[in-house]
């Protein structure tokens, strides 16, 4: 018996760690699901390099970088993030770099009756039972969720209506599904075609919360510098900014204009 | 359907059986044998991963093995990088949250090997590890095999220390149930329905086998 495991488990060991011409890993924030799916298989696609992209909350991000978790970048959706780990000495100094301003949007599937052109007002309606956002507390598209609220006055009764995602994209999939009434999601996932097909939106205007300022830096454990480099060139480059745009993000003007 | 993510579970899954069938083995002999009067405190341990949240063996894993811990500064000293967010760290929790389960199955079916038996072997002239292999082992097999099988399955599924101690890592760490996750986060439910029906088919298999294993006549039908 244990001799047979043991061959099994022989079998199997080369079989995963068959390395590929050159692997990025990235941590991404989860606002950047579709978009950067779409960016690394472009990136792919001219370099042949392999990208290994895992999303989740920034906040959580941050926690496992300073745990050791071996990422070579992490764009990040609060800039804060990464100058914090700029400061501790675990980023390529200068590396540090603001690659968008997101948005965020109130969002209903398509039947739902809610008039989403009233704006946050409209969390008010007494037949809306669950509302949801991300997890304010490691994610910062809740955070500015949450901003968003107290500025229109309706977070004190609208808070125990309130489902935390467990990041942006989860609060995205729970309303989504039909299992929250209404969500405040960001923009690039409302624009995702999944989104699109599924529901409607409406832009929270841009001075109804702090900026959410991402910002993106390569990690000082990186295996392979040179390659986090490029890729983080490619973002800030035409094909990566005209992606980041299509998906509603506010790019800094292009480094190669 | 994600095979990377598949073979990375497998892989896990059955390294985890196999460590926990050897190192299973001498705690679940101790347990059945030691005449030690606190012993329930060990047993109690043992069986701790069975009530305890899989986030708080996470969290204490991840903070035990972090390069903050002497531990986890060890490992990278000699290593060269960090134990938590690897292959290693994963299978090491695993290792700790399946224990019981190895472990119970083991120590239950030494008990029920007639003790008589034993006390003859010894008493014959044969010694302890002989009698153990010999003896004891052949007459436990089915409970070994749950054991190990049982073990297997658990780690098949297991999410909530993956999530705290993996960090989500394509090919490293990104298992089959946390490529579900990632999958309906994604709005892709036809992708992540078909990964979890593959898992549901392989935790019946499993179990299918673990009671087959488990009847006490083997035949299909009832004899008359």
């Amino acid at each position: 018996m244990v001799r047979v495991i043991i061959a099994v488990c022989m079998l199997l060991i080369p079989g995963v760690n068959v390395a590929v011409a050159e692997v990025i890993t990235i941590a991404a924030a989860a606002d950047l699901n579709f978009v950067f799916r779409e960016l690394a298989a472009e990136y792919e696609k001219s370099t042949g390099d392999h990208v290994r992209l895992s999303l989740g909350s920034s906040g959580n991000f941050y926690a496992q970088i300073q745990n050791g978790a071996p990422f070579d970048l992490y764009f990040s959706a609060d800039i804060a993030y990464p100058r914090k780990l700029e400061e501790a000495g675990l980023t390529v100094p200068g590396s540090l770099y603001q690659y968008a301003v997101g948005r965020i949007v109130l969002w209903a599937g398509k039947d739902s009756h809610l008039d989403l052109a009233k704006g946050l007002d409209v969390l008010l309606v007494p037949t809306i039972k669950k509302i949801a956002i991300a997890n304010p507390k490691h994610a910062p598209y809740g955070r500015a969720a949450v901003a968003a609220m107290e500025h229109a006055q309706v977070y004190d009764r609208v808070k125990d209506k309130l489902v935390l995602g467990e990041n942006i994209s989860q609060a995205a999939q729970f309303v989504e599904s039909g299992a929250a009434d209404v969500g405040i999601i960001a923009m690039s996932l409302a624009l995702a075609p999944p989104m699109q097909a599924a529901g409607r939106y409406w832009e929270i205007p841009a001075d109804a919360h702090p900026p959410i300022e991402q910002g993106a830096v390569i990690l000082k454990g990186a295996k392979n510098q040179e390659r986090a480099k490029a890729f983080l060139s490619f973002v800030q480059g035409a094909d990566g900014q005209t992606m980041m745009k299509r998906y509603g993000f506010v790019v800094p003007r292009s480094v190669a204009d | 359907m994600n095979w990377i993510a598949i073979a990375v579970t497998f892989k896990l899954a059955l390294l985890t059986a196999a460590v926990l069938l050897i190192v299973g083995l001498p705690i679940a002999y101790w347990l059945t044998f030691s005449k030690w009067r606190w012993k329930f405190i060990v047993e109690s341990v043992v069986a701790l991963p069975l009530v305890l949240p899989p986030t708080v063996l996470g969290f204490y894993i991840l903070v035990a093995i972090g390069p903050h811990s002497p531990v986890g500064r060890f490992y990278s000293d000699v290593v060269g990088h960090p134990l938590p967010f690897t292959f290693e760290g994963l299978l090491l929790a695993s290792i700790l949250y399946s224990l019981p389960f190895a472990v119970q199955p083991f120590a239950a079916a030494f008990e029920q090997v007639d003790r008589r038996l034993i006390e003859a072997s010894w008493t014959l002239g044969v010694s302890k590890p002989k009698t153990f292999f010999r003896l004891i082992v052949p007459l436990s097999m089915a409970g070994l095999i749950t054991g190990a099988v049982l073990s297997f399955a658990h780690t098949l599924g297991e999410f909530g220390v993956v999530l705290m101690v993996g960090g989500n890592i394509e090919g490293e760490t990104r298992t089959v149930s946390i490529d579900i996750y990632d999958e309906v986060q994604a709005l892709n439910y036809a992708g992540a329905a078909k990964t979890a029906l593959l898992l549901l088919a392989v935790s019946y298999s499993v179990l299918l086998l673990v009671y087959a294993m488990n009847r006490k006549v083997w035949a299909v039908w009832p004899q008359r």
